[in-house]
């Protein structure tokens, strides 16, 4: 279980320290500073063994957190735990900075008291940490013991995550699927990985404690259903169905009954929270296809040709596209031409970054650029790293649809017809990299 | 000078720099650098040329972003023109970067060391000073070779500059350091010598350090340095402060020239003349004479010099070590120094103490000191400063003084830091035997170490109260007593058991006779602390139990049930498991007589060299203290039979049950403490094989493999010996010499040269001998390896094959001259003629390469029966030659051969004959 939990920021300095086991003595916050935040050579690995204490560390922007344990726990466990507390800690108070950290240190306090319990994980339902766990100061007196005891009976209730008596004059519901497409493809064409993984995110304003069913394209469902009921419609729909590799789930699904029927029913929370995450990794449709065409003048010219196709509905709008050309390191000069958008050589950053705001399926574009190099001593050859790119589309490179999610209240006199229901694809770049 | 300052400000850089210190994280860091390295590279690559100034600036910028980290992989030509530049400023960081960044880029090294050579010959001090800072800093192989003949001419010419003299000897120093082998110094060291009369102090300064570096490489062509030198010091010591102006330092005239040159007389002896030796003598008086005056400032920084000067002085007089007085007063200056407050002095003080004491002038006085050394071991807080304490009390330590020293040391030991524990065990152990007067004085002393410091009482120290024991009949009584009573204490340490285990198993019949010791008594003591114990001294205690059975049959079935147990009888370890059963079937089978025999008392061990000390030595080799610390007389006086011997005595040995074991516990009685009894195998089986060979395997064990390559010309040998581990660990000091019977000495010279006496696991040695044969000779030399494997030490023995016919020299010859020698051998006692059974198969061509092997040459056609074989050849030894002649007539029905031989010496051709006639 976990020992403690430091927070420090870019210079190493401890900004907040939460033992919450005697194991864990007081130079374990300098072992981590000294070990990892100050090491020599570039820290690799998220879990550092250090005098026979673990140390797991997510670092956000400059600040790292670290969990702490001399015991033999579940590392994936820790992770999930210390990315929670960075979602909450953003609910709170928005970005995760020295600066916010500093102002709201109280709070982070009484949080860690209230999610993490003798280094047991707890509820971290941001929803339900904001019932009693507020910015604005002890609201006791305003309180009445009534709404008191209903914290009490939610907090350690069956359904921990939404308190009841919730009222909306219109019920709402709002349903993001958003991906983020990973892919690696030779100079060539060829694939050599690609996954996408992704998330469905939910926002619900419902009252009462309604009961929800989501429904997507899964291949096993429909299969199962093919079988069953009419045979066009599976081949109908066969072809559109996915296949996920993995998901996990929000905590207010009921995992039994997915298990068993593979049907996604729950009691959401309310507000936003995320109802699932999937990965898929057959029959992704690639959005960009990305061909270069890099040719030596020389010891002392480059020339760089970077064709882009983008590969969807021609009505669809490619947006924040990016393609981002790295540059040898002994570069001395730029010049770039191209058709679309904006391209400039960043020297910070050895690369060429050509800009483009919007671009509709089924287009092509290219650039090319002049690159002169200095003369160097040594006689290492560039190592060509690969031109990554950036994008957001309007659609799911999985393939996923939702087909349905229905809305079952029966105390409350509204059906699932009265819900208004909106849905979102977008499909944003992983890590899109061309080999060239 | 504002133009000059703007040129040396550098904006570009400050800007640069302070972007960098502002950088909130590592990425921003290598962003900033990243756009900068960019920004130089378009500069560098700009087809107008640049002005120096910003020339400067990048190769600066590049120089700070390298500093930080970051390869630079380019500017280095940018750098080199740098150089060329007649700005002090540009030419400086040119040089500091090529400082900095240089490495043996053959393009670049040509164009540095032409700039370098330029600037060498520019006769503008300031640029040569910056070449030869630039050349002393890189220091490197191919620097040395460019210029190390240039600068010793810069150094003794007479119109260098002071500075440029200065730097030429400091580069000089540091060449020689590098690549000593480059630096010819011969033809200049005599104007190098009279550097020291310059009249610019610092050159004379930093001449000192560089004839103090080669004199101790060749002290004989520095020999004319000593004269200069005590003039020089005395001119400075008694110089009013005020002549030296810039170098004095806190009212102490020139203490770094001071320094060094009371540095450079320590290499060589006193002087001879008398007149320089009373003037040194004046000097050293001088100094000792002013550290007595009052400070002239409260500085901390007068004081340390004027301390630097008289300690330099000190080791200066102690090196000498003729002057009664002088040593002394240096004695009596220290002992002021133990007293003071300030902590580097009291170590200091101790240290040059510790010298002091070792000679005979002056080892009195520092005997007065001993309260406050002691009290300096008690109070002092820091462990260094103790540590020097120690060893002056052991220098210091004879016999008036021993009891009271050991007795300290021993109090100390209670408290002392874990660091140094060990050492001050060995340093009693050490002590106590050397001055003991009454031997129960040093069992006690020995037994309360193990008491006090169990853990760090190395196996030497047991091993050697144990040989001491041994040793003298009068205090075996004494000492079975003291262990009997120390291994009552609830609880005792392993060392304390063994050596328990080993005196009572010996002579616990002394102290028998008492009831409250009585044999029961005893084995019950011994044997409760029985399972606490480490497997080897459960082997021991093994051995001291069967010891007992001889010793009293009263508690023969007591023991026979112990041994007799599961635990013994089936323990889990081999050694203790064959113990127990080889010793109660020795007890039930012997007799009494029997018994008495194989387990009789140890005899005497060999007088030898202690092997503590050889310990403390290996410890000292290792660095841990300074050679000359622990010096006093006696020690040095056994120093060199110390190094004298190869290898130090084995512990082992020291142990052994009985000198003779009988057969059937043979391996196990010899040596109570390794399963690897020391085998000394004389190999002789594979000597055959080698008469006709010169190469080969000789000897093969599990643990080692001995092979052989030799050639033989005329009366010279020179075999190649390879000795190779055939194990993962490492042979300890191993050593190999060949021996040889008193009369083979005189026919055959075998010289050794010396092998290394570490050989790693799995790796090979080679030895090579040298053997010149004086005259016919029919012995064989013997080959000895010793070596230290897994803490047991590995004798062996091999016949080394050097044979009379290796120095065989073939000789043809036709028919007519063989028959016509042979007949002149006819005399009776120059023929041998021998028939003898083949023992192998009988072939011609084996038959034929055995011949040539053996070293004659064979004659076609002179024996009319083509079967027959006929050879001749010449020995050849430093006395004669001796002519040979033989035949050899197989019989392949009856499978035997007549082998005849006719030499002019009849020796030699019976041992011919008796080589050979193995060889079918």
């Amino acid at each position: 279980m976990i020992g403690g939990l430091f927070i420090y920021n870019h210079k190493g300095e401890v900004l907040i320290s939460r033992v919450y086991r005697d194991d864990i003595g007081r130079n374990a916050v300098d072992a981590f500073r000294v070990n990892v935040i100050h090491a020599r050579q570039q820290v690799r690995s998220p879990v550092t063994n250090i005098a026979r204490t673990s140390f797991f560390h997510v670092k956000r922007s400059n600040i790292w957190l670290a969990a702490v344990t001399k015991q033999n726990v579940n590392a994936a466990m820790v992770f999930e735990f210390l990315y929670k507390m960075c979602d909450v800690m953003t609910a709170y108070f928005g970005k995760i900075s020295e600066e916010n950290i500093k102002n709201n240190f109280v709070l982070i306090y009484e949080l860690l008291d209230e999610i993490l319990d003798f280094g047991y994980p707890q509820n971290s339902e941001t929803g339900a940490l904001k019932t009693f766990i507020t910015q604005q100061g002890i609201k006791g007196q305003f309180q009445t013991k009534e709404e008191q005891s209903q914290i009490t009976s939610q907090v350690t209730g069956q359904i921990g995550w939404r308190r009841e008596g919730i009222k909306y004059r219109r019920n709402e519901l709002f349903l993001d699927v958003l991906e983020s497409v990973n892919l690696l493809m030779s100079p060539q064409g060829q694939v050599l990985s690609a996954h996408v993984s992704g998330r469905v995110v939910m926002k619900s304003y419902l009252s009462g404690m309604p009961e929800c069913k989501f429904g997507m394209n899964d291949k096993i469902v429909i299969d199962k259903q093919g079988k069953g009921g009419a045979t066009d419609d599976a081949a109908k729909s066969g072809k559109q169905s996915i296949a996920i590799d993995d998901c996990t789930f929000h905590q207010c699904v009921r995992l039994s009954k997915f298990d068993s029927e593979r049907s996604i029913s729950f009691i959401p929370p309310d507000g936003e929270y995320e109802l699932m995450r999937y990965r898929t990794t057959k029959d992704i449709i690639l959005p960009f296809r990305v061909i270069p065409l890099v040719r030596e003048v020389g010891r002392t010219k480059l020339e760089v040709k970077v064709v882009i196709k983008s590969n969807f509905k021609p009505s669809l709008l490619a947006q924040k596209i990016e393609v981002r050309i790295p540059t040898p390191l002994n570069t001395s000069g730029v010049q770039v031409i191209c058709m679309k958008g904006k391209a400039k050589y960043k020297a910070s950053e050895n690369a060429i970054v050509w800009k483009i705001k919007r671009m509709a399926g089924m287009k092509e574009s290219q650039i090319s650029a002049e690159i002169e190099l200095l003369p160097t001593n040594d006689k290492k050859k560039w190592a060509r790293p690969p031109i990554s790119m950036n994008f957001e589309v309007p659609f799911a490179p999985s393939g996923l649809k939702v087909r349905y999610l229905k809305v079952f209240e029966s105390k409350l006199n509204y059906s699932d017809h009265d819900v208004i229901k909106w849905v979102r694809y977008i499909g944003r770049s992983g890590i899109y990299e061309t080999r060239c | 000078m504002p133009a000059v300052s703007k040129g040396d400000g550098m904006r570009g850089l400050a800007v640069f720099i302070s972007d960098i210190r502002n950088c909130k994280s590592k990425e921003a860091e290598v962003k900033r650098i990243n756009k900068e390295l960019a920004n130089i590279r378009s500069k560098f690559k700009g087809d107008k040329a640049l002005d120096g100034y910003s020339k400067k600036k990048y190769v600066c910028k590049l120089l700070f972003i390298f500093l930080l980290g970051h390869d630079i992989d380019f500017g280095h030509m940018e750098a080199v023109n740098l150089l060329s530049s007649n700005k002090y400023t540009e030419k400086q960081i040119g040089y500091l970067f090529i400082s900095v960044l240089v490495n043996s880029n053959s393009d670049l090294i040509r164009l540095i060391n032409n700039a370098i050579k330029n600037d060498l010959a520019s006769r503008n001090p300031t640029f040569m000073n910056l070449a030869l800072h630039c050349i002393a800093n890189v220091g490197s192989r191919e620097m040395a070779e460019a210029f190390a003949s240039e600068i010793p001419r810069i150094l003794v010419a007479g119109d260098s500059m002071d500075s440029v003299k200065q730097s030429a000897a400091l580069c000089l120093l540091r060449l020689n350091r590098t690549s000593p082998d480059l630096v010819p110094m011969e033809e200049w060291t005599a104007r190098v010598v009279h550097l020291l009369n310059d009249q610019h102090l610092g050159v004379v300064t930093a001449a000192t350090s560089l004839i103090i570096t080669l004199a101790q490489k060749s002290p004989d062509d520095f020999k004319t340095s000593v004269s200069l030198a005590v003039t020089r010091l005395s001119r400075i010591v008694t110089s009013a402060s005020i002549d030296l102006q810039d170098y004095t330092y806190y009212f102490v005239a020139a203490p770094w020239l001071s320094v060094k040159l009371l540095r450079l007389l320590q290499c060589y002896p006193p002087p001879e003349d008398t007149a320089l030796r009373s003037r040194l003598t004046e000097c050293l008086e001088t100094i000792l004479n002013k550290a007595q005056e009052p400070p002239k400032s409260k500085k901390v920084q007068h004081s340390n010099a004027r301390n630097a000067v008289l300690l330099e002085a000190i080791a200066l007089i102690i090196h000498h070590d003729s002057e009664p007085t002088l040593l002394v007063r240096a004695c009596n200056q220290l002992g002021q120094f133990l007293q003071h407050r300030e902590t580097n002095l009291r170590y200091l003080a101790l240290e040059s103490m510790c010298t002091l004491a070792s000679s005979e002038f002056s080892h009195e006085a520092v005997k007065t000191h001993i309260e406050t050394v002691i009290s300096a071991l008690k109070t002092e807080r820091d462990v260094s400063v103790r540590q020097r304490a120690v060893d002056l009390l052991y220098a210091m330590c004879d016999r008036s003084n021993a009891r009271q020293i050991v007795a300290e040391m021993l109090g100390y030991l209670e408290t002392a830091d874990y660091s140094i524990r060990e050492e001050i065990v060995l340093k009693v152990a050490i002590l106590a035997e050397k001055y003991a007067v009454d031997y129960t004085w040093y069992v006690d002393t020995i037994l309360n170490l193990i008491r006090i410091a169990g853990d760090h009482v190395s196996e030497e120290v047991w091993y050697r109260v144990i040989q001491i024991v041994i040793n003298r009949d009068d205090v075996q009584g004494y000492a079975a007593k003291t262990v009997f009573e120390a291994l009552q204490a609830p609880a005792c340490h392993e060392n304390l058991v063994k050596v328990g285990g080993y005196i009572l198993g010996e002579f616990g019949n002394l102290i028998a006779g008492d009831p409250r010791s009585s044999p029961l008594v005893q084995f019950n003591l011994l044997h409760s602390k029985f399972h606490l114990c480490s497997v080897p001294t459960r082997a021991l205690l093994l051995s001291a139990y069967i010891k007992f059975i001889n010793l009293f049959p009263e508690v023969k079935a007591t023991i026979q049930d112990v041994l007799r147990s599961d635990s013994q009888l089936r323990n889990a370890d081999v050694e203790l498991q064959q113990r127990a059963v080889e010793y109660l079937r020795l007890s039930c089978i012997a007799s009494a007589d029997i018994l008495a025999t194989v387990l009789e008392e140890m005899p005497p061990f060999p007088e030898r060299e202690s092997s503590i000390l050889a310990k403390l030595k290996k410890k000292k080799g290792s660095g841990k203290l300074p050679e000359n610390v622990n010096g006093n007389a006696e020690l040095h006086a056994e120093e060199p039979a110390a190094a004298n011997k190869a290898s130090p005595p084995p512990p082992t040995e020291v142990l052994a049950l009985n000198p003779t074991p009988p057969a059937a516990a043979h391996s196990l009685l010899v040596d109570v403490f390794s399963d690897l009894s020391a085998p000394t195998a004389v190999a002789e089986d594979h000597l055959s094989r080698f008469v006709c060979k010169n190469n080969g395997v000789l000897y093969e064990s599990q643990l080692l493999q001995v092979g052989l390559k030799s050639e033989y010309r005329q009366n010279l040998g020179r075999i190649y010996v390879f000795y190779g581990n055939k194990t993962s660990s490492s042979f300890l000091s191993f050593s190999s010499w060949v021996s040889s019977s008193d009369v083979l000495k005189t026919q055959l010279n075998v010289h050794a040269k010396a092998v290394e006496p570490v050989i790693e696991g799995g790796a090979q040695v080679q030895q090579v001998l040298n053997i010149e044969c004086v005259t016919d000779f029919s012995d064989v030399p013997v080959l000895n390896v010793q070596f230290r494997y897994a803490g047991t030490l590995q004798n062996i023995e091999v016949k080394l094959p050097v044979m009379l016919n290796k120095f065989f020299q073939p000789t043809e010859m036709t028919s007519q001259d063989f028959f016509q020698r042979w007949k002149q051998l006819g005399a009776p006692q120059q023929e041998v003629q021998k028939i003898f059974k083949a023992q192998h198969p009988m072939e011609t061509d084996a038959a034929k390469a055995k011949l040539l092997g053996f070293g004659v040459a064979l004659l076609e056609g002179v024996d009319p029966n083509p079967a027959n074989f006929v050879g001749a050849g010449i020995i050849h030894s430093k006395s004669a030659q001796v002519g040979c002649l033989l035949r050899l007539e197989p019989n392949t029905h009856a499978q035997m051969y007549r082998l005849t031989l006719r030499t002019s010496r009849d020796s030699v051709s019976q041992r011919l004959c008796q080589l050979l006639s193995e060889q079918f």
